[in-house]
């Protein structure tokens, strides 16, 4: 029976699904509401984090910073977080975050890049704030050398090391190896941030947290790359049935998630469909779904060859250009055996 | 200090930072008849740098670039450490006279990417050669904009992560400000941004860069393709392993290219085009101010 803290990503990794278009409206109305449910970290910004706003991953219609002070000045419990990838986000970036109110920096990299995180964990400590080590696609490492990744992340300072998996590629026993492991190499807690391609994110996180895990990553309804996150309100619902205990109310957070629903409409949740099962099946990071939907229309050709394509790869976060890449080269294989 | 060799004198060279850049620097200098590489010098007596350097003869020390003070007859240093390491050292370099090669994105000096500004730059005590990926993607940018203007160029370089040492690692938020700096002042582009994606697929990948120019959509594509394709030509003279992947092509309100370095694989294997970009412009940048005319 653990205390969980419960950290919802819709407003950062959501914003994968929403094409990187929220905007402060969206932000502050839903972080209000998650705030009013007992949430306890509630991370806001571009799917990429600070920075993020790029012609490779995605162009945002407003500048970052003004979602985060929508969010700092939306809620009164709830501590506000964001998400740095070094190389797209900069010192200033937290400066500026700082002085809004951010009081939460998650510093990521892939999940065997640990030590080019170490400036910003630094950065992001002297500032003041809770910093913690994000490492992506923890599926793509083994459980070792997650362990000697999260020790690297302790050393710098982090306040705990965060494993995404970013893929939804992990069956819960692989989830359990890896977080056992990084509690046997470090004294500071650790969190899971599951994806839902092969439907086991819930499953997951209950694996995560018999295994020691003590910060849960959940979206509303779901929002977030590849199939979607954990979703928030029936991942509430899980861990309170599984006798944990979250600050988070039911009531609270499925009004949240209607809040949220109603804001983004038309916007569909992210669903389990073949695309995103191939890249959960196939280890492909999940920020491609829709890179990759729109590269096989735009090129004509199956988009699960270049998913297959991209996990003979072995795509890290950030690859984009692989996506338009191989759809490029897919095409004109296709046109030559044709012709 | 001299400005040219004369009768044939080899320039008597200094590498300072045993690492990735400055190991594979080293096999690259001694491979030109012009250079006489005295000195490779680190803080790690354990580095593999400086074991293939005792190895090869040259001098090697562990005590940074003191050992190039204490030498007191050095033409050119070559500094491949870090951008902290690299502010302290600079001044030194000046006050003793020694030309100054910097391989850090400590940015010092002036910046210099051969095939852009390599002429414009023949008195400065001190050059700097910004990063890998500024030297892989500037002169496609700036092929881009002699042609037309570049309201914003952005470059992503994905490299292998056995290509990028702890100096690197340690330096992402220099890195990131020098290069997408660069893309403006030297690319020529109205604003830069750059970003780095470390890949630690086995076998390792080949350097890859990808340049996006924010043009407007109404360009005259063809007119580009010749101007990057004359430019990837000039930087194959130095760099034969560099070549184009994604031939330039108009996406929504930009066009986006692809680029690819293999190196030679003079210290560590040909995945590591990186150490190659850089160290082609370093020595291009050390033969045009102290051998005269390009060998």
């Amino acid at each position: 029976m653990t205390d969980i803290t419960f950290v919802d990503v819709t407003l950062r990794d959501g914003n994968h699904t929403y094409k990187h278009q929220f905007t402060s409206e969206i932000v502050s109305k839903t972080a209000a509401a998650l705030d009013a449910a007992g949430v306890d970290i509630i991370e806001v910004g571009h799917g990429d984090g600070l920075g993020g706003s790029t012609v490779h991953i995605g162009r945002s219609p407003e500048p970052a910073i003004n979602l985060i002070k929508a969010a700092c000045d939306s809620v009164t419990q709830a501590r506000i977080a964001v998400l740095l990838l070094p190389g797209f986000g900069i010192f200033r970036d937290l400066e500026e975050c700082k002085e809004a109110g951010v009081s939460v920096a998650r510093i990521a990299s892939h999940s065997t890049e640990a030590d080019t995180t170490k400036q910003h964990i630094r950065k992001a400590a002297d500032l003041g704030m809770m910093t913690v080590g994000y490492l992506i696609s923890a599926g793509m490492a083994d459980p070792e050398t997650l362990a000697d990744e999260a020790r690297k992340l302790e050393s710098y300072g982090a306040s705990y090391v965060n494993l995404a998996e970013s893929q939804g590629h992990l069956v819960p026993t692989e989830v359990a190896e890896r977080v056992r492991a990084v509690r046997n190499a470090v004294s500071i807690p650790i969190g899971f941030h599951p994806h839902n391609n092969l439907g086991l994110a819930n499953g997951n996180i209950l694996a995560a947290i018999d295994e020691g895990a003590t910060y849960i990553d959940g979206s509303l309804k779901g929002f977030g790359g590849g199939a979607g996150n954990a979703q928030t309100e029936a991942t509430i619902a899980a861990l309170k049935r599984a006798g944990h205990t979250v600050r988070t109310d039911l009531p609270g957070i499925l009004d949240a998630a209607q809040v949220f629903a109603d804001l983004v409409a038309p916007q569909p949740m992210p669903v389990i469909d073949n695309d995103s099962i191939m890249m959960g099946y196939a280890n492909v990071y999940g920020g491609y779904v829709l890179p990759v939907k729109r590269a096989a229309e735009k090129y004509g050709i199956d988009a699960r060859a270049l998913i297959m394509k991209l996990g003979e790869r072995s795509v890290v976060a950030g690859q984009e250009d692989a996506v338009e890449q191989e759809a490029q080269a897919l095409a004109a294989a296709q046109a030559k055996a044709v012709a | 200090m001299l400005d040219k060799t004369q009768g044939g004198r080899k320039v008597r060279a200094a590498i300072v930072g045993s690492g990735n850049i400055g190991t594979d620097l080293m096999y690259k200098l001694r491979k030109n008849p012009n250079f006489e590489v005295v000195l490779l010098s680190g803080i790690d007596p354990a580095s593999e740098g400086l074991a293939r350097a005792r190895e090869m003869g040259v001098g090697t020390s562990t005590d940074g670039a003191e050992a190039v003070f204490e030498d007191g007859n050095i033409d050119v240093v070559f500094e491949a450490t870090s951008a902290y390491v690299h502010r302290v050292n600079a001044p030194r370099y000046e006050a003793a006279g020694i030309f100054a090669i910097d391989l850090t994105p400590a940015k010092v000096g002036v910046p210099v990417v051969p095939t852009v500004n390599l002429a414009q730059h023949d008195t400065a005590p001190n050059v700097n050669l910004l990063s890998c990926a500024a030297q892989a993607t500037v002169p496609i940018v700036h092929a881009v904009t002699s042609v037309v203007p570049v309201s914003y160029a952005e470059i992503v370089a994905t490299v292998a992560s056995k290509s990028i040492g702890p100096g690197t690692r340690d330096n992402i938020e220099e890195f990131t400000h020098t290069t997408s700096t660069a893309l403006a002042d030297v690319g020529g582009a109205a604003k830069g941004k750059s970003l780095i994606i470390v890949n630690p697929a086995e076998p390792s990948i080949l350097m890859r860069n990808t340049i996006y120019c924010v043009t407007g959509p109404d360009v005259d594509i063809e007119a580009i393709r010749k101007s990057v394709e004359q430019r990837v030509a000039e930087v194959q003279k130095d760099v034969p392993g560099y070549r184009i992947v994604l031939e330039p092509f108009i996406r929504d309100d930009h066009v986006m290219i692809g680029v690819e370095v293999a190196g030679a694989g003079d210290f560590l294997p040909t995945y590591a085009g990186n150490l190659d970009i850089i160290n082609a412009a370093a020595v291009a940048v050390a033969q045009r101010r102290l051998v005269g005319v390009k060998a």
